[in-house]
Parts: C-alpha cells; sequence; structure tokens
C-alpha cells in the first residue's frame, strides 16, 4: 500500500511539475510577443518623437501628430463620460433592480451580443443613422460610436462589481433605516467604486484605439479642430492607418505613423496600469 | 440547585434542559421593574402574580396571552399574521403579543418561519418580491404592516441583528455613528464621539476596542463583531431589537458574553432573539414562543413553557426528542 501511495504521489508531482512548464512557456510566448510589439515601437517611432509632434498638425508633408492626439483625447473622453453615465445607471439598475425579471435578462443578453460586436459594424451604423441623414462627418458621429462601444463594458463591470456587494450590508444598512438611493450610493457605490473605476478605464483604453468606428463617423483630417463636434476631427488611430497606407510612399509621414503608434500604445500600457492598480485598491 | 453560569451552561448543553428549568423570574418583579438578571435562583418558577397564564391545547391551535397584563406593557401585538413567498404559506394566522423591556425567544425546528416571522417585526420581507403579507401588526396603535407605514422610521424604532455578523467595511467607530448621522440625528464630532462611545459602552464592546475606532470593524473577532453590529443598532436608540440567531456563528465564550448582554440591555430595549439553542432561550428569555411549520404552537412564560409544555410538539422538541 505504501508503495502505490508514493507512485500516486510520483505521478502527481510529475504531472504538477509539467504543467507548471506549460504554463511557463505560455507566459514566456505572451511576453516574447509584447516585447517583441514594444520592441519594434520604440525601434522605429523613438525617432521621431519631440516636442514638435505633440504641439504641430499633420500636414501634406510632415508636420506633428498634435492635431490628431488632441482629437483622439477629446472623442475618446467626452464618449467616455457619456458611456460611464448611461453605463453606471443600466450597470445599477440590472444589479440592483433587474434581477431575475425577464426585461433584465434581455437587456444583458444585448449587452453581451454588443460587447462582442465588431466595431466596424457599430461605425457602419453610426453612418448610416447620423452621417448620412446630417450629411456629413462629424466629431459627434465619432463620439456616438465609441460611446456604443465603451457602454456594454462599463454595463458589465459596473453590474459585476456591485453584485460582489454582499447582500448582508445592503440588509444592514436597510435594516437601519437606510432607503434604497442611500443603500446603493453610500453601501454598494463606496464598496463597487475601485471595480467600476477599473470597468472604465479599460473601456476608455479600448476606445482610444478603435479605428474602424471612426472611419465612417469622425473621418479624420490635417487641421486643428478643438471643439468643433460638427465637423470632422483628426485621431490617432485613422492618422497611423492612413500615414502606412495611402500615404506610405512619404518617409516623413511614415515614420509620424510609427510615433504616433509609440505614443498611443504607450497610453493604454499607462490606463492599464493604471486600471490594475485601482483594481488592487479594493483588496 | 442554581447554576452560576459558565458550569451550568457546559452541563446544562450536555443533558439537556432540567438545569435550566430552575430558571426563575423572581428577579422581575410584579410592578414590571426590572433588576438587572443576574438571577439564576433556584426557586420553583411562579405563574403567580398576574404572570400571564398559559392558554394552549395540544390541539395544534395557535396561542397567545389573552390574560390581564396590567404591569406589562405591550410593545407589538401581532393579530392574525399571514405571510407567502409566492404559493408557500409559511406563516399562518399568527397572533402573539411581545412585551416591553422582555426578552422574547421564537425557538423552533428549522424553516419553521422563525427568521420570517422576524423579518416581518421591521417589514424586512419588502425586499422579497415574492412575500406577501396580511395581517395587523400593532405598535402603539399603528399598522406596522399597513401599505402607508413608514418603513424607514419603523426601523429605526425596530433595530435589527443579524445571523452573521455583518459590519461595514469601515472603521469601527463610522459603524456605529453611520446610521444616526444618517438619520441626521448627531452631526459634531464631538456629540458623534459621544454617542459611539455610549453604544459601545452598553454593547460591552468599549473597553476592548477605545484605543482602535478607527480600525477597520472588520478586523474584529467574530464575537467583537457581532457586539459591534449590536452597538450599531442601539446607537440609534431603538425601541425594540430584533436578533436571528445572533449567537449561532460565535465560538462559546462570544455567546456567553452576548447573551449577558441581552439579559442586560432589555433594561433599555425590547428584545425579539430567534434561537436554536434551547438552553440560550431558558437562559436569556422572559417569555418563549414555540413555532412549528409556520405556525406558533405554544407561547408562554419561559420557565412555564420549558417545565410544562402544554403541547406534545413543543415538549417533543424541547426534549429534544425531534427537531
Ligand atoms: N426568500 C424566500 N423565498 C421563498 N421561500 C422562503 C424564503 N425565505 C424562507 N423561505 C421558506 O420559508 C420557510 C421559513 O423559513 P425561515 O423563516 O427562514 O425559517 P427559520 O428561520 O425558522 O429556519 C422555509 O420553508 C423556507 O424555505
Ligand atoms: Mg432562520
Amino acid at each position: 500500500m505504501n508503495t502505490t501511495t508514493t507512485s500516486l504521489y510520483r505521478r502527481r508531482k510529475r504531472l504538477n511539475q509539467l504543467v507548471m512548464a506549460a504554463c511557463l512557456v505560455a507566459t514566456g510566448i505572451g511576453f516574447l510577443f509584447l516585447f517583441a510589439i514594444l520592441f519594434t515601437l520604440v525601434s522605429k517611432g523613438v525617432g521621431s518623437i519631440s516636442l514638435s509632434i505633440f504641439t504641430e498638425r499633420t500636414r501634406m508633408t510632415g508636420g506633428g501628430l498634435g492635431n490628431a492626439i488632441w482629437g483622439t483625447l477629446v472623442m475618446t473622453c467626452v464618449a467616455t463620460v457619456i458611456g460611464t453615465i448611461v453605463g453606471v445607471a443600466a450597470g445599477t439598475w440590472l444589479a440592483e433592480y433587474g434581477g431575475k425579471r425577464k426585461m433584465a435578462k434581455v437587456i444583458r443578453f444585448i449587452n453581451d451580443v454588443l460587447l462582442s460586436a465588431p466595431s466596424i459594424i457599430v461605425g457602419l451604423f453610426i453612418y448610416a443613422v447620423v452621417v448620412v441623414p446630417m450629411g456629413n462627418f462629424s466629431a459627434w458621429a465619432g463620439v456616438l460610436s465609441l460611446t456604443v462601444i465603451i457602454v456594454p463594458v462599463v454595463i458589465r463591470s459596473t453590474e459585476d462589481m456591485m453584485q460582489l456587494i454582499p447582500n448582508s450590508l445592503r440588509e444592514a444598512a436597510a435594516a437601519l433605516g437606510a432607503h434604497r438611493w442611500w443603500i446603493i450610493v453610500r453601501v454598494c457605490y463606496s464598496g463597487a467604486r475601485a471595480g467600476i473605476m477599473t470597468g472604465i478605464l479599460l473601456g476608455f483604453a479600448r476606445i482610444s484605439g478603435e479605428t474602424a468606428p471612426l472611419l465612417f463617423t469622425s473621418l479624420n483630417s490635417n487641421q486643428w479642430n478643438f471643439f468643433q463636434l460638427n465637423n470632422e476631427m483628426a485621431n490617432l488611430p485613422m492618422t497611423i492607418y492612413q500615414n502606412m497606407t495611402i500615404n506610405s510612399f512619404i518617409p516623413d509621414l511614415v515614420s509620424l505613423a510609427w510615433a504616433g503608434a509609440l505614443i498611443l500604445t504607450a497610453a493604454i500600457l499607462i490606463l492599464n496600469i493604471a486600471a490594475r492598480y485601482f483594481s488592487r485598491q479594493r483588496s | 440547585m442554581t447554576h452560576p453560569d459558565s458550569a451550568a451552561r457546559d452541563t446544562a448543553a450536555a443533558d439537556g434542559q432540567t438545569e435550566q428549568r430552575s430558571r426563575s423570574r423572581e428577579s422581575r418583579p410584579a410592578n414590571g421593574e426590572v433588576q438587572p438578571a443576574v438571577d439564576h435562583g433556584a426557586s420553583e418558577p411562579q405563574s403567580a402574580g398576574g404572570r400571564p397564564e398559559r392558554q394552549g391545547q395540544s390541539g395544534g391551535k395557535p396561542v397567545s396571552f389573552n390574560n390581564e397584563v396590567d404591569h406589562e406593557r405591550l410593545s407589538m401585538t401581532v393579530t392574525d399574521l399571514d405571510l407567502w413567498y409566492g404559493d408557500y404559506q409559511a406563516l399562518k394566522s399568527l397572533d402573539i403579543e411581545i412585551y416591553s423591556n422582555t426578552v422574547t425567544a421564537l425557538i423552533g425546528p428549522s424553516g419553521c418561519g422563525k427568521s420570517t416571522f422576524l423579518r416581518c417585526l421591521n417589514r424586512m420581507n419588502d425586499l422579497i418580491p415574492s412575500a406577501r403579507i396580511e395581517g395587523r401588526i400593532e405598535m402603539d396603535g399603528r399598522n406596522v404592516n399597513a401599505r402607508e407605514m413608514d418603513v424607514v422610521a419603523l426601523r429605526r424604532r425596530v433595530g435589527m441583528v443579524f445571523q452573521n455578523p455583518n459590519p461595514f467595511p469601515k472603521t469601527i467607530f463610522e459603524n456605529v455613528a453611520y446610521a444616526p448621522r444618517m438619520h441626521d440625528i448627531v452631526s459634531s464630532r464631538r456629540d458623534q464621539e459621544e454617542l459611539v462611545e455610549q453604544a459601545l459602552r452598553d454593547a460591552g464592546l468599549w473597553d476592548e476596542v477605545k484605543d482602535k475606532l478607527d480600525q477597520p470593524g472588520t478586523s474584529l473577532s467574530g464575537g467583537q463583531q457581532q457586539r459591534l453590529c449590536i452597538a450599531r443598532a442601539i446607537a440609534l436608540r431603538p425601541d425594540v431589537i430584533l436578533m436571528d440567531e445572533p449567537t449561532s456563528a460565535l465560538d462559546p465564550i462570544s455567546t456567553a458574553i452576548i447573551e449577558d448582554l441581552m439579559v442586560r440591555l432589555r433594561k433599555d430595549f425590547t428584545i425579539v432573539v430567534v434561537t436554536h439553542n434551547m438552553q440560550q432561550a431558558a437562559r436569556v428569555a422572559d417569555y418563549t414562543a414555540f413555532f412549528h411549520l409556520g405556525e406558533i404552537i405554544e407561547y408562554n412564560d419561559t420557565a412555564t413553557l420549558f417545565e410544562t409544555p402544554a403541547t406534545t410538539k413543543a415538549e417533543d422538541y424541547i426534549t429534544g426528542r425531534y427537531g
């Protein structure tokens, strides 16, 4: 009997080592790609990064990325603000009021579909219902399509985080005479804040790099456009795309594109790290 | 034979309720004045002196006190209370009167509706969509169960302590100051500090936490957390405190502390406690109601109920033959 248990033990130990090794290899491959991407971006892009890239607008030959960075920032921020308001409200309803109601189930299903909808379809949809009737491309249309992408992310993370708040805390507050809204705001939000913030940040990072939804909506431009949301607005992903494809014969524009890609990636990386930091704080 | 606390607690736990039967009610004189209950006297239980007489027949019909209760102030009067969860009737035509400044225990087998009934008293069942309640729960002449009842005001007067300690993930101080601040009872820091200290003292926790009020409530031990929850409830100065198996998640020492606390607190509050533990009911409760399948089979002063139960169901349950 002793020998069988030892052999069983040995077998388990070997299996354990095997799986550990497989995990290590998988992690290694992941890191390899991440570093390869970062290495490519840095080696190709860092050369053309200078102050002027942030302050000058894109020109037919060279210039900077200032207008594109600004445009991306404006559209992403406006979409995030709208998406946060809508998404947190909807997520709260789902978690606190929806429960097992039919309505809530339908909304959850639609939300899951939206969550995985190809972003080009979203762009196409906004093109059909906003751009075509209005007769021109506009930053508002871009904002709308980015909002459609971020809302399901925020809804999902809000609902999930609210559901993590133990019911016993809601009951404790209710038994002390707390109103429903008080429980939601002071008990649930205060517990779920970090998680919801994380979701918003990740959504922000996601839409800041979206290209397809902007293709048919805000389009792109070479001009500075600070707050004219009714007009076309420059943005980083589109600029990268155009400089690398239709303008690829102009070396200055290609190196601008690499610089833009580096800036975008760095920003998204920082956002992800910030999101991590936020979710850490919760526990 | 007397049983000064812990020793007796152990033997009682071991050999049933015989030790507990001698629980005397002499410490609660007929004029209604309540003394700190350190009474574990040896005398026979007395049902004289205006104490409500048992009325139960062994027919399984709901029983209530209808005797004169001149020396007792009524806290809550429940008449003909029914509750359904969907189609399932969990409470059947309950009648019970709860007396001020007493400890009333609700005992009975699991799933017989004790928690459900307790949660009717502060309308916590409102949170359960499938629950439908009919009947009257009178408190100060008003029907708690009425639609127009202000639930917030009700819950200020009827506090609750849950089975599992559930302090907020905030500091000890914040936990206690939470509700009074929410209801705008206190605002200045000084008033808050005073109130927090008083509540923690009443809950017998002050000495243990006075130097670490700014630490999270969840860092305390289970028994301390439960006393923190009691402090949180009494910080609102309610009339009634409902406790749903407040010690079933705690170790014996914490349990003993909270039992003593209950007995002490009835000076200022009316306490209704659900318990699985018959020795606990015998130790702390002035009155005990025996629940079975959603009905109150028997309700009487604790000594009478435990010594001479009127119904066979109650007797079987109390003697451990079933439950
Ligand atoms: N939220 C609920 N929905 C449906 N049925 C419930 C609910 N809560 C309790 N019940 C049922 O009601 C009965 C009484 O439950 P409960 O009051 O918790 O009993 P006890 O506290 O005496 O153990 C049980 O049969 C239980 O299954
Ligand atoms: Mg229960």
